[in-house]
Formats: structure tokens, sequence, C-alpha cells
């Protein structure tokens, strides 16, 4: 029985909470997609209302891709985050396999410690691991961040991966097993593939977080050809105090559309991975 | 008959006893796991278990960078603690991670409950929600830099729209305002982490609970307070403790915003280890810096390992 002011009870009671969040939640982006399309004299002018662009104009996404590298740290982003993300998951499937599946001494023990090295914080190890990657001589090459990326994409995947794998049954295991497959075919043939669902959450997670990463960039690459964008983006665009906020803006917006894009086609499988963890308690 | 009892299985069985053995060996679920997990195992050793005691040695030590280190024992932690900056960073530190996390558990409550009701569209609003926190950092950081920025603030636009005097805060300029917006940004980042997650819990509470509290006569507060909440809990308690950890050792988002300024009012323990191990070149002061993160997040590491572990 909905009467009219019911409706529009009903419609303000969940928009106004709703539409507020949302608001909050889009307006610098907003403003990161309007920055990007005004020319300067619109940019740092006082006088016109700044919520509008009068004269759209890309000159700053030509300049941006013409003047500076962003194409290539682009690309050196997007080739990290899929080396590194490839790295963790099969990595992470070696560790979560045997703690989801076997009976051993020590698997308890493995579990809590690969948690444990899941949460450690970048900022406890980046010093030690600054030195370690220069006595390698791996400072400014690709190698260094798809190496260091891993170091936490390994435990969150396998962590991920740990979750999804107990909640497969057995029984096609056990059946592949008594028909005389060995331990790693049935893993292979049989198990992984009923996990792509899993593969997908851990996967979309360790390529945002990939694309997220600053500290270690920061750190071992200093090369303009070498950066990745979150880096070059800081590192160049912002020239002493000169802020050139046009580029800024479109090479943010640029930036954040891989992971948007990704985040899109499967945002129901992120949602799934970001609540399994906790909502499992 | 005769060729019958040709022994064929008792030929082919002594050939076949090694490989079937191996094969046995390693069809044994602890050899199997231990060979499975080695590379991934040796990989952290190298890269975290490694570090990490290196990084306990380099504290040790006075280590400008290219240079090889003298052992100084406790010197470099003895210096942190006549340093007036350090005990600001710490400080700091502390308010912003207990502020910002209390911001983000009761805005991510309120959101989870906005968003636990029946209308349309709801996966798209859901998935709009979320992108602050899939956005890389820095990038959404630069837009609210240009937000926040001294001379083009929009911020400030709508203030002095609204009746401020001009020129409005300078956001990043006053010390207290400084760590207002880092805390705020943070906050907008970390919220739908904890709206969306929180909301997924309240999704599993069993409906004939309400219903059996609003014939026992519960207001609207009371089935929130006695229903909701306590089934909740467990799931504020994992995120919140995640959210703790993250948000004591951040680094991007104030490296990128203010550099730790002005006069180090919102410089952190990973921003100022970060100077000191980076921009002055001292890698052992800078270590033992960053160590002192260590108590605080031991604790609540081994904290959420444990409760993960009985929970999960």
């Amino acid at each position: 029985m909905v009467t009219g002011h019911g409706r529009v009870e009903h419609t303000l009671r969940v928009w106004l909470p709703v539409g507020f969040f949302l608001v909050l939640a889009l307006l610098p982006f907003y403003w990161m997609a309007i920055a990007s399309l005004k020319p300067n004299s619109e940019l740092y002018s006082a006088s016109v209302n700044s919520l509008i662009v009068y004269h759209p104009t890309l000159k700053h996404y030509a300049d941006l891709l013409s003047e500076t590298g962003f194409l290539l740290w682009s690309w050196n982003t997007m080739l990290v985050s899929v080396v590194a993300t490839a790295i963790s998951l099969v990595l992470g499937v070696m560790l979560a396999y045997p703690l989801a599946r076997m009976r051993f001494a020590g698997a308890g023990l493995i579990a809590m410690t690969v948690a444990a090295i899941y949460l450690v914080p970048q900022p406890l190890l980046f010093l030690p691991l600054a030195d370690v990657i220069n006595r390698l001589g791996l400072g400014n090459t690709l190698t260094s961040v798809m190496l260091t990326y891993p170091t936490m994409l390994v435990p969150f995947s396998a962590w991920l991966l740990l979750g999804y794998f107990k909640t497969v049954p057995k029984e096609l295991e056990e059946a592949a097993r008594i028909d005389g497959a060995s331990r790693l075919q049935t893993m292979r043939r049989i198990f992984l593939p009923l996990c792509t669902p899993g593969f997908i959450s851990a996967g979309i997670f360790a390529f945002t977080l990939s694309q997220n990463e600053f500290l270690y960039a920061l750190i071992f690459l200093t090369k303009t050809s070498v950066r990745t964008v979150p880096v070059g983006v800081i590192a160049e665009l912002i020239r002493g105090d000169v802020f050139y906020w046009g580029q800024l803006m479109a090479g943010a917006l640029l930036g954040s559309i891989p992971v948007a894009l990704i985040y899109s086609f499967f945002v129901e499988h992120y949602v799934a991975g970001l609540t399994s963890g906790s909502v499992k308690a | 008959m005769t060729i019958r009892s040709e022994p064929l299985i008792g030929v082919a069985r002594p050939a076949r006893r090694r490989p079937a053995s191996l094969a046995a060996w390693l069809d044994r679920e602890s050899v199997f796991s231990w060979l499975m997990m080695a590379l991934p195992l040796l990989f952290l050793a190298a890269l975290v278990g490694y570090p990490f005691c290196y990084g306990i040695l380099l504290s040790l030590m006075n280590r400008p960078v290219a240079q090889p280190g003298t052992f100084v024992g406790l010197q470099n932690f003895i210096t942190d603690f006549h340093d007036p900056v350090f005990w600001r960073v710490a400080v700091n530190t502390f308010v912003y991670t207990g502020v910002a996390t209390l911001l983000k558990m009761v805005g991510g409550l309120c959101l989870a409950l906005a968003m636990n009701q029946n209308f349309r569209m709801k996966n798209i609003v859901r998935a709009l929600l979320l992108l602050p926190f899939i956005v890389p950092t820095v990038l959404s950081t630069v837009a609210w830099m240009w937000m926040l920025d001294p001379a083009f603030s929009v911020v400030n636009r709508l203030l002095i729209g609204l009746g401020m005097p001009r020129p409005g805060p300078s956001w990043l300029g006053n010390p207290t305002l400084a760590m207002i917006s880092i805390i705020v940004i943070n906050t907008w980042r970390g919220l739908p982490f904890y709206g969306i997650t929180l909301l997924a819990g309240l999704q599993t509470v069993p409906p004939e609970l309400y219903e059996a509290a609003t014939i026992d006569g519960a207001s609207g507060w009371q089935r929130f307070r006695y229903v909701t909440l306590p089934l909740l809990q467990p799931i504020i308690l994992i995120v919140t403790l995640f959210s703790v950890i993250f948000t004591f050792a951040d680094f991007q988002l104030v490296y990128v915003l203010t550099h730790g300024g002005p006069q180090n009012a919102t410089q952190l323990f990973a921003t100022y280890a970060f100077d000191i191990g980076m921009g002055a070149g001292q890698l052992g002061l800078g270590a033992s810096v960053a160590l002192m993160m260590l108590p605080a997040l031991a604790l609540l590491i081994v904290a959420l390992t444990l409760y993960m572990r009985r929970s999960g």
C-alpha cells in the first residue's frame, strides 16, 4: 500500500543520505574532470563560476601526451602491474593450495605467518629494501618493482585464495585421486579450473594495488624512462613551486582509467573479495 | 598353460619400483605441500624476512647512503628520543590514526545503513561509492590538492560565497588545518571500504530478528542498538584493525599533499623516516624511526592475525 505521500517519504529517506554520500565520493572526480578541460584563462580566473566549464579544451591532454612521458609511464605501469599480478597469483596458489587442502605439521604456523606478512606495511621495510635493490644493481629498472610489489601481493593473494579454496567441494578431487591422478595433476586439471572466480577477485585486487603503489616506485624509479604514472605525475608535473594544474588533472584522470575500467567490469568480484575476509567471521 | 604362466607382472614390477616409490614419496601430503610452498616461501624470506632483519641491523648503525656503516648500538634510538620532531611525529601519527579511524567507523556505519534499504540502481550506486577507494591514492590526492590550493581553492570560494572574509583559510599552510585536511582526505578514501564491508555484514543479519524485536515493541534505535550492533561487532573489529594498521603507517597521502609540513605539523612516522633515510641519506637513523612503528604495529598485527584465525 504505497500512497503518494509514502512514496515521497520513502524517496527522501533513501536518497537524502545516499545522495549525500554519492556527492561526497564523486565531487573530487568531478573537479578533476572539469579542471582538466578548462583553458588556463578560466582555470586561474577568480571572476568566473568555477563549477562550470565555459570553453572546454583538450589542450591539457594534448600537452600531457606530447610534452611529458605520460604514455611511457602508462605503459610502464601497465607492464609492471600485469607482471606483478601474474607472479602474485602463481606464488599465491602455490601457498594457498597446500594450506587449504593438505594436512601437514606446521600448516597453521605458515598460514599465520602469511597473514602477518600481508599486514606488514611497506614503510617498515622500504629503507632496507632500497639498500638490497641497490646492491642487486636493480635501481632504475622495472624489475625492481616487479619483484617488490609481490612482497605484499603474494601474501594477500594467498590469503584471499585460501578463503576461496576452502569453499570448493572436495569430491571431484577425491574422485580424481581414486582414478590414480597424482596430487599435482589433481590440482592443475581438476581443482584450479574450478577456482576462476577466486582468481578474478585476487587478480583485480593485485592489479589495483599495483596501480596504486607509490612508495617503492618513488624510491626505486628516479629516471623518467622507467617511472610509473603516480610517481611521474608527482615528480614531473610539479616542478618546484610550479604546478601544471591542467596537466596534473588530465594525468590524474587518465591514470585512473585502467583501474576504473577493470573495476567496472568485475565490480561484483571486487566486492566479493573485499568482504570475504571480514564477513566470514 | 605355459603361456598363461608367463610371469608378465613379475617382470614389469622391478623395473617400475623406483619411479613408483618416488611418485609415492611425492604423493605424501607433507612432501607435496613443502615442495609446492618452497618457492613462495623462499621469495618471502628473501624480500620480506631478510629486509626486515637487515632493517633492525641498519637501525643499530651509522650508515650514510653509499658509504659503509659503523655499528653504534642504540645511539640512533637515543637520538630519536632527544629529537623534538620525533615526539611531534609520534603525536601526529596517533592523532591522525585515531581521529580518521573514528570518522571512518561512524561514517561507514551510516553509509552502510543508508545503503541497506531497498531502492533502484543500488548496484550502480554501490560501485560509484567505492570509487574513492579504488582510484590510485596519489591521483585522487592531486585532485584534493587543487581543491585546497591557496589561490584557487574551490572550498574557499564556496566559503567566501557563504560570507566568510577573504582570502579564506589556508588549508595546507596552517598547522591545524593541514592536519584536518589529511584526516578528511584519508577518511574520504577509506570510508567506502568500511561502508561496503559493513553493508555486506548487515545483509547477513536474519530479518526474523528484526521482526521479533519489532513484535517485542523495540524502537528503531533499540533494534539498531541491541540487534544490529552486536551482530556487526566482529566485522567492525576486523575492519577497524585493518584500517588502523594501514592508517598508522600511511605515507603517500601525506607525502603528496603536505610533505609533512607546515613545520612538521603533518609529519608521520613513515614520511619522517623517508625524509631522514632518503632525503638526508641517513639510512640507519631513518630505519630507527621506521622501527619505532613496530611495537604498536606488532601488537595490532598479532591481534588481527589471531582474531582472523579464531573466526576464520
